[in-house]
């Protein structure tokens, strides 16, 4: 599965997200990379992959976030047919950081990575149905062709970014 | 409004806006056809939309029960509206309940029709839409003029002039849209922040969990929801489907149809109230989470009696993607503020605007609806579109009590329902030229002659710009009289004389005898026959469905035989194929269909193999030959038939992409409409450019573009020995 299912990922996300392969091991380097600063950020949830000890705030004020050129927050699960990740709005700023900053990058666990739609909508099924949950799917970054032409980063990042951890 | 008025209307709606519209539409539709193209599912997705629909639709009354519980048990509120008084009185009661005073607002076409701004304003209450497009139409004081793009009547020229003027900007502002898009983004934040409620729409209502889905791209609903502590969702009954694993093929086909991207940005599934405290910025406190509200306002407002119609209970399975104003050449021509009625545009809005708002703001829709038939198979539900709006134009047909017309179809017989002579007229089209067909030099002389034109205009409001077709000097029946059957033919077949073919271009039933004779297909030729379709298109259902009865009757003994239909005529080949499954339902219908042929189809099949055949057609030219498919055939697949047929007796061929001719039969001679016909017309113009010939299968299409100085030709006339 993993590597197909991945390079589906990988085609599907080409001119709408970039995407960054890493390990547990590696991921701190990864999320400096990619971030642009100031960064605000949610907590993660895997194990032993964490934002503490990063240039990420994860305990930001609205006006941080407000001012953050980053938002950086956990993926619940990806979709490979499309370069879609979701996001749980079980966080009181889940919105406003991934929304806000000018830059949202997602960090997904492949083992969230759903081959296609319906494997997706499943399993938000599942969670809607057992926990009355809400969930956004975002598929690039914010964008709008009502003036003619596309134009990214309306009332959402203009730039969106995935860090993959292939062993989580 | 006056004939006259309304093709003044239609004339200054293009002037000023058609460069606009042609243009956003046509990148819509690249895009969108690419994005279908790519999809190997499609069809099969389409398929399980429209089953879940038809289920969802049936079931109503059991989600509505469903969704209540749900949203009650999750803490929120459902309320059902029978009207649009009923919906704003509750939308309003719920935010005077919050004591607030301004509303942000996410795109919702279910509150512009029910005017849900409008009385809110009237109550004093603030209300600010959030989504760039109907940002742009409010403060132009417009009416939005698509279901997907509300302002892509307007040019990034327009939308700069109009910021510049409504907001006088320190420094005013370019038209470039990466500029304008910033600058509308900052204004709208503002007001969001300033909100105190938030309004939206529902794309999607899950019953079984109580999630509402919004598809997006820009984030302003995300926003709107999350800034605001009291949510008011409201959506059309329609909107209700079992569960969140229901909206796969929704989700999957609704961007690809509608705008042409895989996805949208964002898929809220929202199930609220949502329990996060609001988020508040600058200062504010934010709300504690059992505080936000969630209210769903589910909205009747004429759905339910939709649903008690056979025939407009479909438009209830409609997601709003906007295919069928994208895709329609007369849209493209017109744009949604003459191709639409009170709220809706496009295609589907024929049956909409009879359903919610009343036949009288269907009518010009409907009628702007040619039957082309492109949209078909690019509706997610496969909703029959052209359908629906032949349906409505014969429930607006129904007379006026009272007019003079009326008085004197009071005396005649009952299947002649119309509200206009030119309806008449054009309904008996066979006998009428059945009877100049006597003389047809005179009548000929007639039609043309200044004096002809006039009466034609005056009294039945055939624009006298455009020439009728010339009557033949003989009719193709009277032609086949004299000549002599195949002796020992492989097969017989019943070559069915359509109108065009027996009254204006008997040469191509001429050919089509030829080349099927030289291929070993002997001939039977059955009396002409008018298959119903332009009573149909004029709204008279009735009289189409007793042309119906006649030809399935007359036709009886060669089905019974076993014997091919073929046609000429790709309308009419449509009509016995798709709208007679409609009109005259039933196993006569089914074997008729089954039983009837595209005449390339048939000369395809007699010459795959059969060398000798090849050497007594004429030899092909070296140059390839252009072919325009009729739009009717386009959707029932004569295009790849005729290819066929003529690549395997060695032709090259390129096929138009201009799906429509414009003339559509009747259309092109209506005065209101000449000038957008014209319009549709010249997209075709464009591309034929200089060719010498074009191969063209229908009989309309061929009389437009013998009007640009191209020689025409129907495809089995290039085959014709003789030729």
């Amino acid at each position: 599965m993993a590597t197909d299912r991945i390079e589906t990922f990988e085609s599907a996300l080409v001119g709408t997200a970039d995407l960054h392969r890493t390990t547990s091991t590696e991921f701190r380097e990864t999320i400096a990379e990619t971030i642009d600063r100031p960064a605000v950020g949610l907590p993660l949830p895997f194990e032993d992959v964490s934002l503490a000890d990063l240039p990420v705030d994860i305990n930001p004020t609205t006006d941080a976030i407000e001012s953050a050129a980053t938002g950086v927050t956990p993926a619940s699960l990806g979709i490979a047919d499309y370069g879609t990740v979701t996001l749980d709005l079980s966080d009181d700023l889940g919105d406003l950081v991934s929304l806000l900053p000018r830059k949202h990058v997602s960090v997904l666990a492949a083992s969230d990575l759903e081959p296609d739609m319906g494997a997706a909508l499943r399993r938000l099924d599942s969670t809607i149905a057992e926990n009355r949950s809400s969930h956004v799917l975002e598929t690039g970054p914010s964008s709008t062709a009502d003036l003619g032409t596309m134009v990214r980063g309306v009332h959402g990042p203009a730039e969106k970014a995935i860090v993959l951890l292939e062993d989580r | 409004m006056t004939r006259r008025d309304r093709a003044a209307e239609l004339r200054t709606i293009m002037s000023e806006e058609g460069d606009a519209i042609r243009s956003n539409a046509q990148a819509l539709t690249a895009l969108s056809q690419y994005a279908v193209d790519s999809l190997p599912r499609y069809e099969q997705l389409r398929e399980e939309a429209r089953s879940i629909k038809e289920d969802a639709i049936d079931q109503l009354p059991a989600l509505i029960e469903q969704v209540e519980s749900a949203v009650d048990a999750n803490g929120g509120t459902v309320h059902l509206a029978e009207d649009a008084s009923e919906a704003n009185q509750i939308i309003r009661e719920v935010i005077r309940g919050r004591d607030a005073a301004t509303v942000a607002k996410s795109k919702s076409m279910t509150t512009e029709e029910l005017e849900v701004n409008h009385a809110l304003e009237r109550a004093g209450i603030d209300v600010w839409e959030t989504d760039l497009g109907e940002f742009i139409v409010q403060e132009a004081d417009e009416a939005p003029s698509h279901l997907v793009g509300p302002a892509m009547h307007k040019s990034a020229e327009s939308i700069a002039d109009l910021f510049n003027e409504r907001f006088d900007p320190a420094n005013p502002l370019e038209a470039e849209p990466n500029k304008l898009t910033e600058f509308a983004r900052e204004q709208v934040k503002r007001r969001i922040h300033e909100a105190d409620v938030g309004i939206t729409g529902a794309n999607f209502v899950a019953a079984e969990t109580g999630t509402i889905a919004l598809v997006t791209n820009e984030g302003n609903a995300r926003l709107t929801t999350a800034l605001t502590d009291t949510h008011i969702a409201v959506a059309g009954v329609e909107k209700l489907l079992p569960t969140v694993a229901d909206l796969q093929p929704f989700l999957e086909l609704i961007a690809r149809a509608g705008v042409g991207q895989d996805l949208t940005s964002y898929v809220s599934l929202f199930t609220p109230p949502v329990e996060t405290p609001t988020v508040a910025i600058q200062e504010e406190e934010p709300t504690e989470p059992d505080e936000r509200e969630f209210h769903l306002v589910l909205v009747d407002n004429g759905r339910f009696e939709m649903r008690e119609d056979d025939d407009l209970v479909e438009a209830l399975y409609c997601i709003r993607c906007g295919a069928c104003a994208n895709f329609c050449p007369t849209f493209q021509s017109v744009g949604g503020h003459a191709f639409g009625g009170k709220t809706y545009t496009g295609g589907i809005a024929g049956a909409w605007e009879a359903g919610v708002h009343g036949h009288e703001h269907a009518e010009d829709v409907a009628d702007l609806c040619t039957g082309c038939s492109r949209c078909v198979p690019r509706c997610p539900v496969k909703i029959d579109i052209p359908w629906l709006n032949a349906v409505v134009r014969d429930q607006v047909n129904q007379p006026t009590a009272g007019s003079p017309l009326d008085q004197l179809l009071e005396a005649l017989p009952p299947e002649l329902e119309t509200s206009s002579p030119r309806s008449l007229a054009l309904a008996h089209l066979d006998s009428l030229a059945e009877a100049a067909s006597q003389a047809p030099d005179l009548a000929n002389w007639a039609v043309q002659s200044e004096t002809g034109k006039w009466a034609l205009e005056t009294v039945l409001n055939i624009d006298s710009r455009h020439p009728l077709p010339t009557f033949a000097d003989e009719r193709f029946t009277e032609w086949w009289g004299r000549q002599e059957p195949l002796p020992d033919p492989d097969i017989e077949v019943v070559l069915f004389p359509d109108l065009f073919t027996e009254f204006f271009r008997p040469e191509r039933g001429k050919s089509a005898v030829r080349v099927l004779q030289t291929l070993g297909v002997g001939i039977q030729v059955p009396d002409p026959a008018d298959t119903g379709r332009i009573a149909l298109s004029e709204g008279m259902q009735a009289q189409a469905r007793k042309r119906a009865r006649g030809l399935l009757s007359a036709l009886e003994p060669h089905l019974e035989g076993g014997r091919p239909i073929v046609f000429l005529e790709p309308s009419d080949l449509a009509m016995v194929q798709r709208e007679y499954s409609r009109l005259v339902p039933g196993p006569d219908q089914e074997t008729l269909a089954a039983a009837s042929r595209w005449v390339m189809a048939l000369v395809a099949e007699r010459l795959d193999g059969n060398e000798t055949a090849h050497e007594e057609l004429p030899t092909p030219p070296e140059e390839s030959i252009t072919i325009h498919p009729h739009c009717q055939g386009r959707t029932i697949g004569t295009v790849s038939l005729t290819a066929s047929a003529l690549e395997e007796a060695g032709w090259r061929v390129e096929i138009t992409d201009t799906e429509c001719c414009g003339m559509a039969g009747s259309f092109g001679y209506k005065s209101e409409y000449a000038e957008v016909a014209d319009d549709v017309a010249d997209q075709l113009r464009s591309e034929i450019g200089t060719e010498q010939r074009v191969g063209v299968e229908g009989g309309s299409c061929a009389h437009v573009i013998d009007g640009f100085d191209t020689a025409v030709s129907h495809p089995i006339r290039l085959l014709d020995p003789e030729s």
